[in-house]
C-alpha cells in the first residue's frame, strides 16, 4: 500500500487571497458584498436626504384615504368614496381579468394558427405566415392603437341602432352590438336567483356560481375515480369497461340540472333611449386591449406551437403507427406529450409577457393596476416613491405566481429522466 | 425457347415506345392546384376560407388605396379632392400627411437645417457595424460599405448639407472603403471610436469632451503599461482607476478650458428636440450595444459557483423580468431624482437608455444562460484540461460557442427591445408611433388622420425588425460549422 502523505501545509500568505483558488472566490465575494452594500447605502442615503429636502416621508398611509375618483365598470363594487387601497385592488383585478382572458384567447388562436401554418394548404399556410410575421415585427402599441382607433372611429354610435331602419345592425343573432363607446354583450339571467353570499368588504358571490364550481370540481374528481376503476378492472381482467358515457354524464348532467334549476338564460342587450341596457356594456378600452393582446401574443404562440410540433421527429409517429395505435391515440399518447415538453417553457414566458404588456392599458384608458395605483392615485396623492414601488412589487408577485403555477404544470409534463 | 416463340408469338416489338407525356391532370398548374389547394374536403374548405379572407381585405381596402392623394395641405382638402375625383362618398387614403410631415416622423423636432447630421451619424453607424456584422465575408462587407456610403452622401446632399460636412463624410466613407480593401481589421478602430463620434454628431456641442475622454483612456492605458511588469493585477486596477478618476474629475473642466482656447464646437441640439425614428433608433442602437455585454456578464454571474454573486444575479434578473418596462420607465422619469444626490438632473434620453438597457440585459442574460447550459459539459472540462484560466476559457472556448447557439434568442431580444422603444411616449418623449402622431393630429389641418401614419410607421418598423430577423438566419447559416 502506497503511503500517501498529506501535502505539507504551506503557511498562509496574504497573496494567497488573490492567487490561490481556495481563497480567491472568498476574496471576490467579500469585495462584491462591500461594493453592493456601499451602493445600497448610497441609494438609501440619497433617498432619505431627498425626502427630507422635499418634506415628504415614506408612508403607505395614503392607501387608507378616500380615493375620490371613479372607475368605469369595476369588477367588485366600488365608488369614489372608497379608499385608494380598494381602487388598487380594483385595478389589480382589471389587470388579472384582461390577462387571463387574453392568455386563453391567445392560446386558442396561437394553436390554431400554428397548426394551420403546417397544413398542406398552400394558400392558407401563406396567409397565416403573413399574419404571424406582421404581428411579430410591429410594436404592440401600434396594434393597440389601431384596434382602439377602429373601435372609436369606424364603429357607429349607439343611436345608429335606433329607429325603424337603423344605420347599423347587431351581430351574432342580435346578441352583440358594437358601438364607438362600448360593446354591448348579453349577460346571464336567472329566473330562480338563489341570492348572494357576502364575503365581507362588499364582495358578493352568487350562490349559483358556487354551486357550479362545486359540481364541476366534484365531477372532475369523480371522473378520475371512474378512470382509475376502469384501469383496475383492466389490470385484473384484461377487459377495459366502456367509460366514455359515464364521463360524459358526470361532466354534463349535473350542470344541465343546475341550469334548469336556476333557469339560466341569456339576456341580450336592448336599446333603451340612447343606450343599450339589459346586457353588459363592455368599455371599448378593454375590448381593444384584449383583442390587440390576443392577436399579438397569438402570433408568438403560433411560432412556439409550430416549433414544438416540428421538434417531434417523424419517426415517432411512424413508430406509433407501426405499433398499431389509432391516429388519435398516436396524437394523444405519442406526439402531444413530446411536443408539449418543448412548447410549455416558452409558453410560460409568453403568458408572463402578456400580463406585463397589459400595462399598455395606459394607451386606451382602461383602468388597470397602472391606471389606478400608478396613475390617478399617484397623481392625486403625489406619492411617487410608494406608489411605484408598490406597483412594481405587485407586478413582480403576479409574475412569480404565474411562473410558479406554470412550472408545476411543466414539471408534470416534462421528460422524467432517471 | 426461341424456336417455340417463333411459332407462337406473332409480333415482337423491336423499338422502344416513345415516352408519352403524363396525362394533363397530372402535370402543371392543374396538378399543383389539386395537390396544394384541393386535395380533400378540409383542404378545399381552407382554400375557400383563405380566398374569402383575401376577398374581404381587397374589397374593403382596395378603393381606399386606389384613391390615394399625395398632394394636399390638410385632411379637409384631401377629402375634397377625393370627392371631386371619385364622386361623393368615395373613401381614399390621404398620404399627403406623410408628404407634409415626413420630417417630424423621421427626425422629431431636430432643427431642419441640421438633418444631415443624424443621416451622417446613421451612415457612419453602418460603416462601424459592417466589420462587426459581416466579419466573415469580404464581399458582403464591400457591398454594405459602398451602398451605405453612396446613400449617405446622396441623402446628405439632398438635405442641404454644407460642403464642408459633405467633404468630411466623403473622406471618412471613402477612407473606410479603402481600408476595408487594404487592411480590414483596422476598420474595427472606427467601430470602437464610433460611439463618441455618433454622440457628437447627434447632440452637437463641443468636440473637446470626446477628445478628453479618449485622452483619459490613453492615460489609463499608460498607467497599465507602466505597472504591468510589476504586477498585472495592480496594473489593471491602476489603469481603470486612473481612467475613472479622470472621467469624474478632470474631463469636464479640461474640455471647457480647451474649448475656450481652441473653439471646436458645432450647433448643440437638446434632447427634447429628438423625436420620431431618430429617437427610436438612438435608444435602440444604444440599448443593443450596451445590453449584450451586460447580459453576458449577468449570465456568467448567474452560472457562477460563488453563492453571493449567483444570488445577486438571480435577484436582479428575476426582478427586472418580473415588472413591465413601463414601470421601469416611470422609475427613470419620476424616481431617479429620489435615488441620486440632491440637485443631480441628467438627460431624460440617457435615463431611458439606461432603463431599456437594464431591461433588455436581463432578458439577454436568460437567453445566453440557455446557450451556456446547452453547451456540452466536455467543452468546459476540455478548457480546464488545457489549463486555461476562467476568463481565457470563457473568451476562447465557451462564449463563442454559447453565443452562436443563442443567436436566434439574442436577435429576438433585440427586436423586442427596438419595438419597446415606442413606450418612451409614456414618459413624455416623442416616439414616432404615438408621440409624433398625436402632435401631428393636434394641428387642425390633420385632425382625425389615423390610418396613414399608422401604416407608414408600422411599415418602417416592419422593415427594420424583419431585416433583423433575416440577418439572424443568415448569421446562423454562416456560423454553422457542422454538416455543411
Amino acid at each position: 500500500m502506497a503511503d500517501i502523505s498529506a501535502p505539507a501545509a504551506t503557511p498562509f500568505r496574504l497573496s494567497m487571497l488573490l492567487y490561490d483558488r481556495r481563497y480567491r472566490s472568498m476574496t471576490i465575494q467579500v469585495f462584491v458584498f462591500i461594493l453592493v452594500m456601499a451602493f445600497a447605502w448610497w441609494l438609501v442615503g440619497n433617498t432619505i436626504q431627498n425626502l427630507r429636502v422635499m418634506g415628504k416621508d415614506f408612508d403607505f398611509g395614503f392607501l387608507g384615504q378616500r380615493a375620490g375618483y371613479d372607475i368605469p365598470s369595476p369588477p367588485i363594487p366600488y365608488t369614489s368614496d372608497d379608499t385608494h387601497l380598494r381602487a388598487t385592488i380594483v385595478g389589480l383585478l382589471n389587470t388579472v381579468i384582461v390577462s387571463v382572458l387574453g392568455c386563453i384567447a391567445a392560446t386558442v388562436l396561437g394553436i390554431t394558427v400554428g397548426v394551420a401554418r403546417l397544413s398542406n394548404n398552400w394558400l392558407f399556410a401563406r396567409l397565416m405566415t403573413i399574419y404571424v410575421e406582421m404581428f411579430r415585427n410591429i410594436p404592440l402599441l401600434l396594434w393597440i392603437l389601431i384596434v382602439y382607433a377602429i373601435f372609436t372611429e369606424v364603429l357607429p354610435p349607439p343611436n345608429a341602432y335606433r329607429g325603424e331602419d337603423p344605420a347599423a345592425s347587431m351581430i351574432l343573432f342580435d346578441n352583440v352590438a358594437l358601438t364607438n363607446r362600448y360593446t354591448a354583450i348579453p349577460t346571464l339571467g336567472m329566473t330562480n336567483n338563489p341570492g348572494d353570499l357576502d364575503l365581507g368588504y362588499r364582495i358578493l358571490i352568487n350562490w349559483a356560481v358556487i354551486a357550479f364550481a362545486v359540481v364541476l370540481i366534484g365531477g372532475w374528481f369523480l371522473r378520475k375515480a371512474v378512470l382509475a376503476n376502469a384501469q383496475k378492472v383492466q389490470d385484473a381482467t384484461g377487459d377495459r369497461p366502456v367509460t366514455w358515457w359515464k364521463n360524459l354524464a358526470i361532466m354534463t348532467v349535473p350542470s344541465l340540472l343546475l341550469i334548469w334549476y336556476f333557469g339560466l338564460h341569456l339576456v341580450p342587450p336592448e336599446l333603451k333611449g340612447f343606450n343599450f341596457a339589459g346586457g353588459l356594456n363592455v368599455q371599448n378600452g378593454f375590448v381593444a386591449l384584449w383583442l390587440a393582446l390576443t392577436l399579438y401574443t397569438g402570433a408568438f404562440i403560433a411560432e412556439i406551437v409550430r416549433a414544438g410540433i416540428l421538434a417531434v421527429s417523424k419517426g415517432q409517429s411512424e413508430a406509433a403507427f407501426a405499433l398499431g395505435l389509432k391516429p388519435n391515440w398516436t396524437m394523444n399518447l405519442v406526439i402531444l406529450p413530446q411536443a408539449l415538453r418543448v412548447i410549455i417553457p416558452p409558453l410560460i414566458s409568453q403568458y408572463l409577457n402578456l400580463t406585463k404588456n397589459s400595462s399598455l392599458a395606459i394607451a386606451v384608458g382602461y383602468m388597470d393596476l397602472r391606471g389606478t395605483l400608478g396613475g390617478t392615485t399617484l397623481n392625486q396623492t403625489g406619492r411617487e416613491l410608494e406608489a411605484i414601488v408598490l406597483m412594481m412589487l405587485i407586478y413582480l408577485a403576479l409574475s412569480l405566481i404565474i411562473s410558479g403555477a406554470m412550472n408545476v404544470y411543466n414539471n408534470r409534463v416534462k421528460l422524467k429522466e432517471r | 425457347m426461341s424456336e417455340l416463340h417463333a411459332q407462337t408469338v406473332s409480333f415482337v416489338r423491336e423499338t422502344m415506345i416513345p415516352p408519352a407525356p403524363p396525362p394533363t391532370r397530372q402535370t402543371g398548374a392543374l396538378r399543383w392546384l389539386r395537390e396544394n389547394l384541393f386535395s380533400g374536403p378540409v383542404n378545399t374548405i381552407l382554400t375557400l376560407l383563405g380566398l374569402a379572407i383575401i376577398w374581404f381585405l381587397v374589397s374593403h381596402f382596395w378603393d381606399w388605396f386606389a384613391h390615394s392623394v399625395w398632394n394636399a395641405a390638410s385632411l379637409a382638402e384631401c377629402r375634397q379632392i377625393i370627392a371631386e375625383t371619385w364622386g361623393e362618398g368615395a373613401r381614399g387614403a390621404c398620404w399627403a400627411v406623410i408628404r407634409e410631415r415626413w420630417n417630424q416622423y423621421l427626425f422629431g423636432f431636430y432643427p431642419m437645417e441640421l438633418y444631415f447630421r443624424p443621416v451622417m451619424a446613421f451612415g457612419f453607424l453602418m460603416v462601424a457595424l459592417a466589420p462587426v456584422l459581416f466579419s466573415e465575408s469580404l464581399q458582403i462587407r464591400r457591398i454594405v460599405l459602398i451602398v451605405s456610403a453612396v446613400l449617405t452622401l446622396v441623402l446628405m446632399a439632398m438635405l442641404g448639407s454644407p460642403m464642408v460636412w459633405l467633404a468630411f463624410a466623403a473622406v471618412v466613407m471613402i477612407g473606410a472603403v479603402v481600408i476595408a480593401e487594404r487592411h480590414a481589421p483596422w476598420l474595427l478602430i472606427f467601430s470602437v471610436l464610433y460611439p463618441l463620434l455618433g454622440i457628437w454628431l447627434l447632440w452637437g456641442g463641443s468636440l473637446w469632451p470626446q477628445i478628453m475622454v479618449l485622452a483619459s483612456i490613453g492615460l489609463g492605458w499608460l498607467a497599465w503599461k507602466l505597472l504591468v511588469r510589476v504586477s498585472p493585477l495592480l496594473a489593471m486596477v491602476a489603469g481603470v482607476l486612473v481612467t475613472l478618476i479622470l472621467w469624474l474629475v478632470a474631463v469636464g473642466p479640461a474640455a471647457e478650458d480647451a474649448q475656450r482656447l481652441i473653439p471646436l464646437a458645432i450647433t448643440a441640439v437638446d434632447s427634447d428636440q429628438f423625436g420620431g425614428f431618430l429617437l427610436s433608433i438612438t435608444i435602440g442602437v444604444a440599448g443593443i450595444a450596451l445590453s449584450l455585454p451586460l447580459g453576458i456578464i449577468l449570465a456568467l454571474a448567474r452560472r457562477s459557483d460563488m453563492f453571493l454573486v449567483h444570488t445577486l444575479a438571480v435577484t436582479f434578473i428575476e426582478f427586472i423580468r418580473g415588472v413591465p418596462l413601463i414601470t421601469l420607465l416611470f422609475v427613470a422619469s419620476l424616481l431617479l431624482n429620489y435615488f441620486l444626490p440632491p440637485g443631480t438632473n441628467f438627460d431624460i434620453i440617457l435615463r431611458v437608455i439606461i432603463m431599456v438597457t437594464i431591461f433588455a440585459a436581463a432578458y439577454m442574460a436568460e437567453v445566453i444562460r440557455g446557450g451556456l447550459a446547452a453547451l456540452p459539459r466536455g467543452q468546459y472540462e476540455a478548457a480546464d484540461a488545457l489549463g486555461l484560466d476562467y476568463w481565457k476559457a470563457q473568451r476562447l472556448i465557451i462564449l463563442p460557442q454559447a453565443l452562436k447557439i443563442s443567436i436566434p434568442g439574442i436577435v429576438s431580444t433585440f427586436i423586442g427591445m427596438f419595438k419597446d422603444t415606442t413606450l418612451v411616449v409614456f414618459v413624455g418623449l416623442f416616439d414616432p408611433l404615438k408621440g409624433v402622431s398625436d402632435f401631428v393630429r393636434a394641428n387642425f389641418a390633420w385632425k382625425g388622420v389615423y390610418w396613414e401614419p399608422f401604416i407608414f410607421v408600422g411599415a418602417i418598423f416592419f422593415i427594420i425588425c424583419f431585416s433583423m430577423s433575416r440577418y439572424s438566419m443568415f448569421l446562423e447559416r454562416r456560423l454553422r460549422r457542422e454538416h455543411r
